[in-house]
């Protein structure tokens, strides 16, 4: 099934705009928490003297 | 393909979609949903025995509300032809048609992902699977299966519902426990009743959708039984908590004077002689049937934040 081609106004654009901002917060985000977990698990395992 | 033979902006043929903001995105999510969600998570997390660290307790409740987000956009998705004959449902994004309905799977499933990797990654594999189960059990058993099938849907899709808090549970204990357990119970068995008040004042909207709830399939006398019936049986449950060493002194107050008023209004709605008299009373018992839930976790909460003694487990 195809759908109807339209072009994209200049509202559509400033949408796309702002959900690309909102991505590109959303994955610096998930940076910081992969970052900041890492940092709590690494410091759990070494306090409690690490792999044997 | 158009756009590449036009390079003129203005001209660019594009397929449609791609039309939804942020907050259409937003409003996927299920908002007030994922609000009542977090907040019997955080009473999961902090009731359970055991430590945890509390960067690893937020990533937690962060992966549980993902989840519980997910869950509600792959519901939308598959109930927009539903929701747009529903007045309740009708101005959400797919069947307002800001969102395409594969714009809202691809979102969902994303998130789905995201979140149950997510928690398993970073907290506890056991917590992510019951995770993965959760929203398994609300996208494919309650809604693709049960929703449209039997006026027990609720019933057994309440358990979607109730899972949250033994999610959390589960990511300081690393099991499935008595204490969980009771906490899932609480949140299972209030379902029924509270949906069947909505179902009750809400009954054209759902026999117009040719959804199967029980007032529009067995008649509203036989609803308002069912509703009596599922409140005697919330008694019981209230006490689950305390006897699994959970719930305390607060907890065990609060339990009784809202469970006697949850009962009062459902005798009440029983009662009522007609349309109008019933609705008035489903819609009391609706919206009260919400404060009891909140209340009773926000007890245990407050126990916990206080460290009150809870009374000992009875076994």
């Amino acid at each position: 099934m195809t759908r109807p081609l339209e072009p994209f106004s200049p509202e559509d654009m400033a949408r796309r705009r702002r959900r690309n901002i909102a991505l590109a917060v959303v994955l610096l985000g998930l940076v910081g928490l992969f970052f900041i977990t890492t940092i709590v698990r690494l410091g759990g395992n070494v306090a409690g003297g690490g792999a044997p | 393909m158009a756009g590449s033979q036009n390079h003129n902006s203005a001209t660019l043929a594009t397929p449609a979609g791609g039309q939804g903001s942020v907050g259409d995105y937003l409003a996927l999510l299920k908002p007030k949903v994922m609000s009542l969600v977090i907040f019997t998570a955080v009473v999961g997390l902090l009731a359970a025995p055991g430590q945890i660290h509390p960067w690893l307790g937020f990533m937690t409740i962060l992966c549980i509300a993902l989840g519980a987000g997910a869950s509600g956009a792959l519901n939308m998705w598959y109930d927009a032809d539903i929701d747009a004959v529903m007045q309740r449902t009708a101005k959400r994004p797919v069947p307002a048609g800001v969102i395409l309905p594969e714009e809202a799977f691809g979102f969902g499933l994303a998130l789905a992902v995201a979140s149950v990797l997510l928690l398993g990654l970073t907290v506890s594999i056991p917590a992510a699977a019951l995770l993965a189960f959760t929203i398994f059990f609300y996208v494919v058993i309650y809604s693709m299966w049960l929703k449209r099938r039997t006026p027990q849907n609720i019933v057994i899709g309440g358990a979607a519902g109730a899972f949250p808090p033994m999610v959390a549970w589960t990511a300081v204990t690393g099991t499935v426990d008595a204490g969980s357990i009771a906490l899932f119970l609480l949140i299972f068995m209030w379902t029924p009743p509270h949906f069947w008040a909505l179902a009750l004042f809400r009954e054209g909207d759902y026999a117009k959708a040719g959804v199967p709830m029980l007032p529009n399939v067995a008649g509203r006398a036989e609803t308002k039984k069912q509703i009596l019936i599922y409140t005697l049986l919330l008694i019981p449950t209230v006490l689950a908590p305390v006897a699994t060493g959970t719930g305390g002194t607060l907890y065990a107050t609060a339990a009784a004077l809202l469970t006697a008023k949850f009962l009062a209004d459902a005798v009440a709605l029983y009662r009522a002689g007609d349309v109008a008299a019933e609705n008035a009373a489903a819609k009391r018992l609706f919206g009260f049937s919400v404060l009891w839930l909140f209340a009773l976790f926000a007890a245990i909460l407050v126990e916990r934040l206080a460290g009150l003694p809870v009374l000992g487990a009875w076994f």
